[in-house]
């Protein structure tokens, strides 16, 4: 298929390791931010394929995996609530709240209903006027020009029963949380390729200036990683620590201007919780006041729910990169995709997910 | 004779996961096999249910049959290519098939909701009539069943179907042996990836055709070559890769999938690709896994490519001693995967 399969051509990735073999001299730690290019390294094996200097840890770029478990019972709260069609992305429907998912939800008779796209959901709620209709709305910068245009058509309509249940999270200010650690190890970052189609690399200019380390946009094929992994070990063998465009074919410096417009119409930047990581400060993406009928946590007044995370999961330490899943010591055993103890072993996009679907024989 | 009181049986629900029936119970991945093996089997087991196949084998004096039932439940009930009710002909002589039986007789049950329409049904059972007569079976038992409006979707349908089967041939997904061949009778993901886009909330159309079809005119020829054929299914739910982990298990041996070996018509894989879905693991209900000796595969395939049903054969991949019980595809970037079981539905109901 044209755009893929070049894209994963064996000779070409041949010849792009030879290449990261020819310019390594010594070891590099690479964080690959987004949980797709996790997924795509695990997959095609190009963990294994590396020269052993190359260190590939696993970012936090996982929306299901950073939304919080107080979101997630704020979710299953409304969507129990009856008069509600509950619609999300599927990989949501079976992560973990305290006490059960959206799944269970779903089976003790709550309308809840896959879609895959708010804009879905929004005609949902345009078929049926005598029912409340709440679209999950999580995701990185990638899924957010999509969700505030269903509610800037909701609003156009007048269309005033939807509404959205909103974690947004934002990728720069994460990955400038985790440089700033002093347990940080990350000495580049592959960028992830989605979230700089709709807000380019600009914002990464002074990141990279300021953490002196490489940041390249990257894609999610096989070729794109090992053209990602070579881009950045360039730079890191010759000092140079800049932003370099993989991605050629998707992403540009600013963006995409429309889809930033929509989503600064609707929401705004302010303070978001990461499931496993805690509170970053104007890391996240809020409804604004004069969108609030479509807040569904103000509507269904479920902002007195409050949960604390359990430390049994260790997800926040491997999102930041600081440990593998198999060096969990729940992970195969008490925690697995059928019995999942965070979210990270569930989501298609969840680095804990990723060792168990494919590379379980290594770890065993 | 003492009064028979049911409560005085001990035998508590077994420990499971949930405690209520979920979606993922019916979606052929490892909580069904939980709901098999911890509920139905300690309650029905016996030497034939035991074996997990896809159909009994019965002894009979002289004559051993093969007997089958399954449940058709798929939404929406006409799609590209066929219909919930040749799906319930051709799914159940399939079944019979797979374990090398001359499928013979049919029976169906029908579950209909009230104030589904006659015309509609009347379709369905031409449509069942046809898929019947092309195989070469009849359907000798029914039943109908009528329900309220809203307990149940349209219409289901549960058929079972009986064949005999040949002396010589013995197909269990157990019998598999190091150095055996794997061969899919063609394309994958295509029933699946057919019912999928035509849901109606999906933003794109595509010209994709459920592969649904009966076997058994396939098997036949194939038996005509050998009967040496050691594992046989039709990799229904969970798709290929289903299928493939259960004969890893059920024989303890590796299986190995070679590099992109799969065949995927182009607009399947590309509508896999829009929604995220891995062909490997979409339902097929025209398609066959056939593992053979190493030495009889090259001329299984060749006959295999002479029937129209087996045009696109392939072989695609071999049982190992190394990774036991485990389903392993090398990438092509000189790197291994598992091509593990899938947890629960990746799909809206398909068959």
């Amino acid at each position: 298929m044209k755009y893929l399969d070049e894209f994963r051509d064996p000779v070409i990735a041949k010849q792009i390791l030879s290449e990261i073999k020819k310019t390594i001299t010594q070891p590099w730690v690479i964080m690959e931010v987004c949980g797709g290019q996790t997924h795509s390294i695990l997959k095609n094996g190009i963990d294994q394929i590396l020269p052993k200097e190359i260190e590939l840890v696993h970012g936090p770029g996982c929306p299901v995996c950073v939304t919080p478990l107080e979101i997630i019972d704020k979710a299953l709260a409304i969507a129990s609530l009856p008069n509600v069609i509950f619609t999300s992305f599927g990989d949501m429907l079976r992560v973990p709240g305290s006490n059960k998912d959206l799944f269970q939800v779903k089976s003790e008779g709550g309308d809840v209903r896959i879609v895959y796209s708010p804009l879905e959901a929004l005609k949902i709620a345009r078929n049926n006027p005598d029912k409340e209709v709440v679209f999950f709305a999580i995701g990185f910068e990638t899924t957010a020009p999509g969700n505030a245009m269903a509610i800037y058509q909701a609003h156009r309509e007048g269309i005033t029963n939807f509404s959205e249940l909103v974690s947004h999270v934002l990728v720069p200010p994460a990955m400038t949380l985790l440089l700033s650690s002093p347990k940080n190890r990350v000495q580049a970052y592959l960028a992830a390729g989605h979230v700089c189609t709709i807000m380019g690399w600009r914002e990464y200019e002074p990141i990279a200036k300021q953490y002196k380390v490489p940041i390249i946009p990257t894609g999610f094929e096989p070729i794109d990683i090992l053209e990602g992994i070579l881009l950045a070990v360039q730079q890191l063998e010759e000092g140079r620590y800049e932003v370099v465009n993989q991605y050629l074919r998707a992403v540009q410096r600013d963006g995409n201007r429309p889809a930033q417009d929509i989503i600064s119409k609707i929401f705004e930047v302010g303070n978001r919780k990461w499931r496993g990581i805690g509170e970053i400060p104007q890391s996240g993406l809020l409804i604004r006041d004069e969108f609030s009928i479509y807040d569904a946590e103000k509507k269904f007044n479920v902002g007195n729910i409050i949960t604390q995370e359990s430390d049994e999961c260790i997800a926040g330490v491997i999102l930041q990169g600081l440990k593998k899943p198999h060096e969990c010591p729940a992970f195969g055993k008490e925690c697995t995709p059928m019995n999942p103890l965070g979210a990270t072993m569930v989501s298609s996009e969840g680095a804990c997910s990723a060792y168990y679907k494919y590379q379980r024989i290594k770890n065993d | 004779m003492t009064n028979f009181d049911i409560n005085s049986m001990s035998c508590p629900l077994p420990k499971m996961d949930f405690d209520t029936i979920q979606l993922a119970h019916g979606a052929g991945g490892k909580l069904s096999s939980d709901l098999i093996e911890k509920l139905f089997l300690p309650r029905f087991g016996n030497q034939t249910l035991n074996k997990l196949e896809d159909q009994a084998i019965l002894e009979n004096p002289g004559k051993r049959l093969a007997f089958t039932t399954d449940s058709f439940v798929v939404d929406p009930i006409f799609f590209p290519g066929g219909n919930i009710g040749d799906l319930a002909i051709n799914g159940t002589i399939n079944d019979v098939a797979m374990s090398g039986a001359k499928p013979l007789y049919l029976s169906v049950g029908f579950i209909l909701e009230e104030g589904l329409s006659l015309e509609l049904l009347h379709q369905i059972a031409l449509s069942m009539e046809f898929a019947a007569k092309q195989a070469g079976v009849q359907i000798v038992t029914g039943d109908t069943k009528v329900v309220n409006k809203g307990s149940c979707d349209k219409l289901f349908i549960n058929t079972s179907g009986i064949g005999t089967v040949p002396s010589e041939v013995n197909i269990s997904a157990a019998n598999i042996q190091p150095g055996d061949k794997i061969i899919i009778s063609g394309t994958v993901a295509d029933h699946g990836m057919a019912v999928m886009t035509t849901r109606e909330d999906l933003s794109f159309k595509s010209q994709i055709q459920s592969d649904t079809t009966a076997l058994n005119g396939l098997v036949d020829e194939m038996l005509n070559v050998s009967k040496d054929i050691h594992a046989m299914r039709d990799p229904t739910r969970g798709g290929v890769a289903t299928t493939l982990n259960e004969f890893a298990r059920q024989s303890n041996v590796g299986i190995q999938l070679y590099t992109d070996s799969v065949p995927v018509k182009p607009e399947v894989n590309g509508a896999c690709e829009v929604l995220g879905i891995d062909p490997l693991y979409v339902a097929n209900e025209g398609k066959l896994i056939a593992v053979v000796p190493g030495n009889i595969a090259d001329e299984m395939l060749s006959a295999m490519q002479a029937n129209k049903l087996g045009k696109d054969a392939k072989i695609i991949g071999e049982a190992v001693t190394e990774n036991l019980g485990i389903v392993v595809q090398s990438t092509g970037f000189g790197a291994n995967r598992i091509v593990d079981m899938p947890i629960g539905e990746q799909l809206p109901r398909i068959c």
